[in-house]
């Protein structure tokens, strides 16, 4: 027997009574449980991005490439020569939390199914992480054990599918504690002709449940993505979902050859929501409606219920709408790859999501209303909340260059991630033409045209935290600036949000300033948002984390040996393209110097001039195709001296010793993180000036690279010199004797 | 020379094979589906790397006796050429056409990396086109490559030098360093690291091309 709708009922499916009123409303009577079931996943926050979707508007989303905007499992946008990517953000923030290995592995399994579901091969991901400290006395050892869970399962999943993770990102904060961010980023490519789109059509056509059979895992997974964290969530551990990525490497391939019969409409995944979010996306998309029998879905355990199967987010499943008539060639490719397929129902004309089971219905809802028609919220929004005053002291907890630098080079955010990234085959598919920490963005190329795609990803919750409009500013220009200093032009964007609850007067604003400064970036830049992912919620006990909205940014650029971070030759010219910088003690706040050396958080991020750092992203992109660049490195976390060093990691052991014409504080001088600076070491120190100037950029020669050693000077004054080998120890071996 | 590249559900690299083949090597490759019964008219077999049946049950465990490998053995006991890569290579020692066994990585993680090995061998039609002691550069992606076997098997193959390649730096604790070897009658190979990875300098080394110039050479001998 179904349970009595009561409001104690309503309120455990976190619907509000308003809500509940509106679901009463568009079906004119009062919903069954199954119903009320299907009502809650979909108008979740999750799914339904109610708290969002006001502010979302505000972001760009067209430009002259862009085939596929937001609305879409992914977006497109083309290459040229006939084809496109598809990419997008998603997280899986909250599962992970729960059970790491599983909840990252179907991470990545979900928005690999997103890209594929477009007719799109997936040839890279990229992964975003935030755990807590990891030598926290009290919470070090969870956050160690959620950080390798997390790897393992994203190599997991990646490794055996057959996708190459070629880079990322990965900081720790104590507000990540209990709430660890996993994002994944994932791009894949097809023939503009062959792209596939989430739409059911036709009256009459049979709807095709393909994959893993169906379990009682998962159910609620939506919802308990849109709740933050008490102490029971440990009890929600069965609501993450397993994954197998043999499973997912079949349906992928069945699915792009059975695209390839042209007896398939439309196609979706099922990922959160399952069944019950497929089946009305499908049909509002196509503004027609679906009829399913629940007793041909394919179940893994006997006795489920309508409620259940509706709601169950079984990984590696798909549905279809194919031509009517030519079922049999769809059910072939299937069946060579072993999977099951079954039609489970047909598309209708009257625009309902009408579910049957034992030839009874049990649920009857309208699938536009149900898609399209949840609750909207202008959530209050005040200041955002800034616990860090404007307030700056020089603590005696200052370190001098000399003994700052090693410190920084092996504190976790800085250290080499390479205990990560050799857990990811990187390689496979052979299109990584520079992957995990080689240069500042990832390269892929497409074999079918001779061309490449980089892609970058960066967020930081720091400046955030100190300006969530000028944070997530900063964090789309590092983006861009990543992808020129290979020599790439940025085209396309996507992001994913993460933010506390909304429902806080102050943590709505920080999602609404961060979204404003993203917006104004984006169109800054000419990288519209072609889709992406809000996560919110993300508190634990009433704390939520930093602001942080991650960004994907994709380019385009000619396949070429790519021009890397090391330098490799001793004797050239080391050029700071943009120049030293500006940054006063406001502005120092919000380095890593100041979290790992001063231990704490103050004033502004760093300043950014959008349409210097344009003209800076202009000019590297012009010498790196005029081959002028034999090494270029981005200068981000750490400032100067982090990015010299990291330039002096290379296999020929090259360092540099630079003197710096500067009034600042030797502290400053060497860890201030102002962008739009680029380092470079070059042969052709005068054709760089030129294009420099004709850009209207400093970039003065502060040096020359030398073999063995670094060494930094202020007009002739040593501020610091070390061995590279020394520092390279540093810098390898910190992660790995943190997780242990 | 036409390259045959067995595909089972769940390879991965099978698509880096055949274009290693086909554009770095310049030679015409073919793909063929784990069902089949024949190879058809092919003069050398790659099983590629993945993780063939979800390497459920033990890698390469399921594989072995997927219905095309009947005829690779059949092929290799002709005499035809067959290289394992990887997942390949685990096929071939479940498959019993390699001795031995591939364990689990020492640090129990998988591991992808550049790694350089020495050429021990180069009487053998994968290795000729290589000189003994030679150094090649190729990565490795595994997360069971420690190469296991007992004394005797490990004197055995030394002493019938059919150790094609050993590591620099063991990455993955395999026993002697090993990371290939070739069956008694020298026509079958096995080895963990990726030389369809390393075919072009794009990809960083073309010093893998050397593993298919290789059998190039012995087919157009042969």
């Amino acid at each position: 027997m179904s349970p009595a709708i009561t409001p104690e009922l309503v309120a455990q499916h976190q619907l509000s009574p308003d809500e509940y009123r509106k679901i009463v409303d568009i079906l004119g009577r009062e919903p069954s449980y199954t119903e009320l079931g299907i009502f809650s996943v979909m108008w979740s926050e999750h799914c339904s991005y109610k708290s969002s979707r006001l502010h979302l508007k505000k972001l760009p989303t067209r430009g002259k490439l862009v085939v596929q905007g937001p609305g879409e499992n992914a977006g497109i946008i083309d290459i040229g020569s006939g084809y496109v990517i598809a990419f997008k953000i998603e997280s899986h923030n909250h599962p992970s939390f729960i059970e790491p290995f599983q909840g990252a592995a179907t991470g990545v399994g979900g928005i690999l199914r997103d890209i594929f579901t477009m007719g799109a091969r997936p040839i890279a991901v990229l992964d975003s992480l935030r755990f807590g400290r990891l030598d926290d006395p009290e919470t070090g050892a969870r956050n160690r054990r959620i950080l390798s869970g997390v790897v393992a399962g994203i190599a997991h999943y990646g490794n055996c599918f057959g996708v190459p993770t070629v880079g990322g990102e990965c900081i720790f904060e104590p507000c990540y504690d209990g709430n660890p961010l996993v994002n994944v980023f994932a791009l894949g490519v097809c023939r503009k002709e062959d792209v596939f789109y989430a739409r059911a059509a036709g009256a009459g056509n049979p709807v095709i449940y393909v994959g893993a059979r169906t379990g009682r895992d998962g159910i609620h997974g939506a919802s308990m993505a849109s709740a933050e964290f008490t102490e029971e969530s440990k009890q929600k551990r069965p609501n993450v979902q397993v994954g197998d990525p043999f499973m997912e490497k079949l349906l992928l391939e069945a699915c792009l050859e059975a695209m390839q019969t042209g007896a398939i409409v439309g196609i979706q995944d099922m990922g959160a929501a399952g069944l019950t979010c497929s089946t009305c996306e499908m049909g509002s998309r196509g503004g027609v409606g679906i009829e399913i029998e629940l007793d041909r879905v394919p179940q893994r355990e006997t006795g489920m219920t309508p409620y259940e199967i509706m709601l169950s987010e079984s990984q590696e499943r798909m549905l279809l709408v194919a031509e009517k008539g030519r079922e049999d060639e769809v059910f072939r490719v299937f069946r060579k790859w072993g999977l099951e397929a079954v039609e489970i129902g047909v598309v209708t004309s009257d625009g309902q999501m009408r579910v049957k089971q034992h030839g009874t219905t049990v649920a009857e809802i309208p699938a536009r209303e149900l898609a399209d028609e949840a609750p909207l919220y202008d959530r209050p929004h005040t200041e955002p909340l800034r616990g860090a005053d404007h307030r700056f002291l020089w603590s005696a907890k200052s370190v001098p260059v000399q003994d700052a630098l090693p410190s920084l080079l092996a504190s976790p955010d800085l250290c080499s991630k390479r205990w990560i990234w050799e857990q990811y085959d990187y390689q496979v598919r052979t299109n990584t033409i520079a992957g995990p920490e080689r240069t500042d963005a990832a390269i892929l190329r497409i074999k079918e045209t001779g061309a490449s795609v980089a892609m970058s990803l960066d967020g930081n919750g720091r400046y955030c935290y100190l300006s969530p409009r000028e944070g997530a500013q900063l964090a789309v220009a590092e983006c861009c600036r990543n992808l020129a200093t290979v020599g790439a032009q940025p085209v396309a964007a996507t992001n994913c949000l993460n933010f506390g609850n909304p429902e806080r007067p102050e943590i709505m604003a920080q999602l609404v300033e961060a979204i404003e400064g993203m917006a104004e970036a984006c169109r800054f830049f000419d990288t519209p948002i072609t889709g992406g992912n809000v996560s919110l919620y993300n508190e634990t006990l009433g704390e939520g984390v930093y602001p942080t909205p991650v960004l994907g940014i994709v380019g385009l650029l000619k396949t070429a040996a790519p021009v890397t971070i090391p330098f490799r030759n001793p004797g050239r010219a080391v050029v700071l393209l943009g120049g030293i910088g500006r940054c006063d003690e406001v502005r120092f706040g919000g380095t890593t110097y100041a979290k790992e050396i001063l231990k704490q958080l103050w004033g502004l991020p760093p300043e950014l001039d959008l349409d210097r750092e344009k003209r800076v992203q202009s000019a590297i992109r012009e010498i790196v195709a005029a081959g002028l660049a034999e090494s270029a490195h981005d200068l981000s976390d750490g400032g100067l001296a982090v990015a010299l060093a990291e330039c002096s990691f290379g296999s020929a052991e090259i360092g540099a010793a630079v003197d710096l014409d500067s009034d600042l504080r030797p502290e400053v001088l060497a860890f201030h993180e102002a962008p739009s600076r680029i380092l470079i070491s070059t042969a052709h120190p005068g054709e760089v000036a030129a294009i420099a100037e004709k850009h209207g950029i400093e970039a003065p020669v502060v040096g020359v690279t030398i073999e063995k050693g670094i060494e930094i000077r202020q007009r002739a004054m040593t501020l610091g010199s070390w061995e590279i080998a020394t520092l390279r120890a540093a810098y390898e071996g910190a992660l790995e004797s943190y997780v242990r | 020379m036409k390259f045959g590249v067995i595909v089972f559900p769940g390879s991965n690299c099978d698509h880096d094979a055949f274009y290693a083949i086909s554009a770095n090597l310049g030679q015409p490759a073919e793909l063929i589906w784990h069902d089949s019964s024949t190879l058809g008219a092919v003069d050398a077999v790659i099983l590629p790397g993945g993780f063939a049946y979800g390497d459920y049950l033990r890698c390469g465990a399921i594989a072995k006796f997927s219905p095309v490998m009947k005829a690779v053995r059949r092929f290799a006991s002709d005499g035809g050429l067959v290289l394992g890569v990887c997942n390949g290579f685990q096929i071939l020692v479940e498959a019993g056409m390699l001795p031995g066994a591939l364990i689990r990585n020492r640090g129990l993680k998988f591991i992808c990396r550049e790694v350089c090995l020495t050429v021990e061998t180069a009487d053998s039609p994968f290795t000729s086109a290589a000189w003994k002691g030679q150094t090649l550069r190729m990565p490795i992606a595994h997360g069971e490559g420690c190469y296991f076997a007992d004394q005797r098997t490990l004197d055995e193959l030394e002493a019938e030098d059919r150790i094609a390649f050993r590591y620099h730096g063991n990455p993955n604790g395999s026993l002697r360093d090993i990371a290939g070897i070739l069956s008694r009658e020298r026509n079958v190979m096995g080895m963990m690291p990726h030389p369809e990875r390393a075919s072009e300098p794009l990809m960083g080394s073309s010093d893998g091309l050397t593993v298919f110039q290789s059998m190039l050479r012995a087919a157009v001998r042969a």
